[in-house]
């Protein structure tokens, strides 16, 4: 089953996410911020890792940027949550190494449409 | 399903049979619906309430829940009865005011579990044995024997044994008055 | 479809409620003009997550207003802007009408539609002040895909060169080619001509570029789409197919033809069953910071489980004596071991249901800011022991009661600052609200340093309404109590003089409720203590055992005074159950339990009398036996049965039977009620009866 990796301080929102991911029959590892995440990528891999731009010790961009940076996460998609629709936060999370985007507010239906552009 | 309705009668609403657990009460049969029966125990040690009627006889632990025991032959006014090793308490949930209450019931004895498909049972009568006709349900026959069914809901609504107990005591308050205030004992 | 975003609503909710409150806490405590960057981060980020929540469950005016905010604080962020005063102020009317919306939404009810434009308003002024305007709001509304027109042309011609770095960022081109060939007729060619010689390949770029054609009714935006996370870094080129064969459009092919709406294709998702969704919410209902949300039934029903273990420990422990040799020894050791774990594992389930007094205490800076505010009074709050732990039961309970008192000392208490300094005290008053924990209670104080309560006027008052005959001299303690009268508060125009009183005997009502007990002390001109004490827990009491009619019941250990031998001289009898005692130089009521419960009453040569206090009043019960002390696991009666006179609950004994715990404020009650119509007695309160601490 693949693995996905949900990174949000939010927790209706990690938990809409995580619930959309697991009824269409993923496997899914919540963290609730960045450090918790880095944390628990160092020591594991996943399919893809789905990351909120605005979190609280760690945020999304430098998360990505520090992931990218291991090397069991070089090629792993990531992709960013974020609300601000604006072109320079997602070069920003491009140029951190991000995959792609999410933009919020999304809904179950659209989060899965998503997801299958990069999971084989 | 409601093709098999005996005409006349209004005890059977469905025709599925149920199953009754029948008790001994004065030598009369009786019988409540076993989906209320949460177990049956052997007469123990309870613990007496305070200022209650003599029919309640107290409260036991039954795993962690209190549960008050009713004795239903006083209950009706029928003679006391020394306990003894065929004394059965029946633990039964009842649905009393929109919420769940267990309650225990001293009986007679236990005679056994038994099938009764609706069209066996016939509508109350207008008049009761030990236990009064507005508790019962129905009565059939099984085995040439009557066996009288009871509500067990109403037998063991709150309010309604409270407010026999009340009657009760100061029934017996009235019999054998305490020693007048004010005189020393 | 399948997944319906309302499940998510509560979480939701609460979060933005638990955000809410950090963000006004933050603003609460802030120096104005001198907050620190990472609290700006802070309230920014709640602001920021309630927006994307609510967008994203379409609450859109909650998310309008949330953006509003996060703009204004995105200035402050930026140092373009100073959190000042009105500033904080503005914020927090903004917490407020989140809070207020968001509670609307819960109840599914609309709120002032006023309140919000005026507020708005308000906002946009203050982030125009700036001379910043707003960036568009992003529209709840594209969380539904819109129909898609058809698509216009026969399809598309594509040229795609990507960046060689594309590995490195996780995207696939196969998966992009997937996606393609899913829209409609697809066919690629790989152009290798960028391929470096072997010695110069690195094998994490890519070299390669493609040329594709895609045909069918395709829209042009669902193929940039694909596209889109590399768009800015490839060579990319999307063409009309000018072909033949295939049905020509019926409109003319222009870019500006192509609806902008996010319409993509739906994929269908197997549709779960309704046990699995919820087994699945439940599952992920984690919460971060290592914490889990479990409901209060599901500890209780711990709490009940450990008191079964308890008894049955206890039942053990009597073996201690039947085996002896070295399997006796052993038995010992291994029955005192499962005693000390089954102690600790009772404080621990016991503490699951502890929470600190910081919960209830949090809401009072607001509110006391507010209050003051709103009567033109400077008050400075001091908060202690917020950590202080106590039962979740007890808390959610006093949240009112206190709230009450704070009120009272804010509202009639301390004086206005003129007031103040002309009676050389300093212009703002203290207010101070303190929790400790001491001997199996919990102690909350609301102290303030106001104008006091003149017991005089209490007195007087109380003479006018009758509650108080005669003019027998009462001290000030006693006469303070009278606060506590329910006849009392109901008088407006006594609240009026004394500048106390309304409510009060609700708040005494209340915590007496909890087996607790309000005391109150006040200094004429210097200010007035209230003093909640508050059992420790609801769950569990720590017993003495007594035998009463050949039954045993429970006396709470606390209330407990001293414990004498029953002198049948120094009675004098008042009613079948009821006597006076001379004990030392004062009389007290005395209880025959055994009549009283009408039990047949046990032969006893030598019956004690245990004194008991509650609240400064005393009273003698008549018991046969002082048993042993035990803690016992508190169990309602009433879940069963209904309310008995003079017992307050129930517990299951180390025997595995039930045992009945005295209720002693209600046995007081009960003597006074009879000695009041016997002798005129009402209980009092003297010095020398105050109940064990």
């Amino acid at each position: 089953m693949a693995k996905i990796l949900t990174v949000d301080d939010s927790r209706s929102i990690r938990q809409m996410v995580s619930l959309t991911l697991r009824t269409a029959g993923y496997d899914v590892v919540e963290a609730a911020d960045g450090v918790e995440a880095l944390e628990y990528a160092s020591r594991n891999s996943v399919d893809l890792a789905i990351i909120d731009v605005n979190m609280p010790r760690l945020d999304g961009i430098a998360l990505t940027r520090k992931l990218r940076e291991l090397a069991n996460w070089r090629f792993t998609p990531i992709l960013i949550l974020t609300t601000e629709s604006s072109q320079e936060r997602k070069q920003e999370g491009r140029a951190a190494g991000a995959t792609g985007w999410i933009v919020k507010p999304f809904d179950p239906d659209s989060l899965l449409a998503t997801i299958r552009k990069v999971m084989r | 399903m409601n093709e098999s309705i005996s005409s006349g009668s209004e005890v059977g609403r469905d025709a599925i049979p149920r199953q009754y657990l029948s008790f001994l009460l004065e030598d009369e049969a009786y019988a409540v619906d076993i989906l209320r029966v949460r177990e049956i125990r052997v007469w123990e040690h309870v613990t007496p309430i305070p200022n209650t009627a003599a029919f309640i006889k107290g409260v036991i632990n039954l795993r962690g829940t209190l549960v008050p025991i009713i004795d239903l032959r006083e209950r009706f006014g029928l003679d006391p009865r020394p306990y003894g090793p065929r004394t059965v308490v029946l633990v039964l949930v009842v649905a009393d005011a929109g919420q769940e209450r267990t309650m225990g019931l001293v009986v007679d004895g236990v005679s056994n579990v038994c099938t009764l498909a609706p069209d066996l049972i016939s509508p109350p009568p207008d008049f009761g044995g030990a236990v009064h006709a507005e508790f019962i349900t129905g009565l059939a026959t099984l085995e040439g024997r009557m066996l009288i069914l009871l509500d067990s809901d109403r037998l063991l609504n709150l309010a309604e044994i409270y407010a026999v107990g009340q009657v009760q005591q100061q029934a017996n308050l009235d019999a054998s008055p305490p020693p007048p205030s004010g005189e020393g004992d | 479809m399948t997944i319906d975003p309302r499940q998510f609503h509560q979480v939701f909710f609460e979060e933005s409620f638990e955000g809410l409150e950090a963000m006004e806490q933050a603003l609460l405590t802030a120096t104005p003009g001198q907050v620190e960057a990472e609290t700006i981060n802070a309230i920014f980020r709640v602001a920021h997550t309630i927006k994307g929540g609510a967008a994203t469950f379409g609450f859109e005016r909650i998310a309008a207003l949330a953006h509003r905010l996060e703009t204004l604080l995105d200035q402050m962020r930026a140092g373009k802007r100073l959190l000042d005063e009105p500033a904080i102020e503005l914020l927090l009317g903004g917490v407020d009408l989140i809070r207020a919306m968001i509670e609307g939404a819960r109840q599914g009810i609309g709120i002032d539609d006023e309140a919000q434009v005026g507020y708005i308003s308000r906002l946009e002024q203050a982030i125009k002040g700036e001379a910043i305007s707003p960036t568009p709001l992003p529209s709840a509304v594209t969380a539904r895909p819109e129909p898609a027109p058809k698509a216009p042309a026969p399809g598309w011609r594509i040229r795609f060169r990507p960046d060689p770095s594309i590995l490195a960022h996780g995207n696939d081109v196969v998966l992009m080619f997937r996606e393609l060939s899913g829209l409609g007729d697809f066919q690629v060619k790989a152009d290798l001509s960028a391929l470096p010689s072997l010695p110069e390949l690195e094998v994490e770029r890519c070299y390669l570029a493609w040329q594709a054609e895609l045909r069918g009714a395709v829209e042009r935006r669902a193929v940039e789409e694909v596209f889109e996370w590399v768009a800015d870094e490839s060579e990319l080129e999307i063409l009309p197919i000018q072909g033949r064969g295939l049905p020509q459009p019926a409109a003319p092919v222009t870019d500006e033809a192509v609806p902008s709406g996010a319409g993509e294709a739906v994929p269908a998702v197997a549709v779960p069953k309704a046990a699995t969704l919820q087994e699945a919410v439940r599952r992920v209902a984690a919460e971060p910071g290592g914490s889990i949300r479990v409901s209060i039934e599901k500890v209780d029903a711990l709490v009940d489980l450990v008191g079964e273990l308890v008894i049955t420990q206890s039942m053990l422990s009597r073996l201690k004596g039947a085996v002896v040799g070295e399997l006796g020894e052993r038995l010992v050791a291994g029955l005192n071991q499962l005693e000390r774990h089954t102690r600790n594992l009772q404080d621990s389930v016991l503490g699951m249901r502890m929470l600190p007094i910081a919960f209830v205490f949090n809401r009072f800076p607001r509110m006391v800011r507010d209050l003051a505010a709103g009567l033109g009074k400077q008050v400075v709050l001091e908060v202690q022991g917020e950590s202080t732990e106590i039962d979740k039961t007890v808390m959610e309970a006093i949240g009112d009661p206190l709230m009450h008192l704070v009120r009272n000392a804010i509202d009639h208490g301390l004086e206005q600052p003129q007031e103040r300094r002309s009676a050389g005290k300093p212009a703002a008053g203290r207010l101070s609200l303190s929790a400790r924990h001491r001997s199996g209670s919990i102690y909350v104080e609301v102290r303030d340093d106001g104008r006091g309560i003149d017991p005089a006027k209490i007195l007087d008052a109380a003479r006018a309404k009758g509650l108080l005959s005669g003019d027998a001299p009462v001290d000030a303690e006693a006469a303070l109590n009278l606060l506590f009268h329910p006849g009392f508060s109901t008088a407006a125009e006594v609240s009026d003089i004394s500048g106390r009183g309304v409510g009060l005997d609700v708040v005494n009502r209340n915590v007496r409720a909890l087996g607790g007990s309000v005391g109150i002390s006040s200094d004429l001109g210097r200010g007035t203590l209230f003093t909640l004490r508050l059992p420790l827990t609801l769950a569990i009491l720590d017993g003495q055992l007594v035998q009463v009619g050949g039954s045993n019941y429970i006396l709470p250990l606390e209330a407990i005074v001293e414990t004498i031998r029953l002198e049948p001289a120094r009675l004098s009898s008042l009613a079948h159950w009821l006597e006076l005692y001379l004990l030392r130089d004062d009389y007290i009521p005395v209880i025959h339990l055994a009549r009283l419960f009408q039990c047949r009453e046990a032969a006893c040569e030598r019956p004690l009398v245990v004194i008991v206090g509650y609240e400064g009043h005393r009273v003698g019960l008549v018991v046969e036996q002082l048993l042993h002390q035990q803690q016992v696991v508190i169990k309602s009666l009433e879940s069963n049965f209904w309310k008995v006179e003079g017992i307050s609950a129930a517990t299951i004994l180390g025997d595995g039977t039930v045992g009945l715990i005295l209720d002693i404020s209600g046995l007081i009650q009960i003597a006074g009620r009879v000695l009041g119509e016997t002798t005129g007695w009402r209980p009092h309160r003297t010095a020398s009866s105050e109940a064990r601490p």
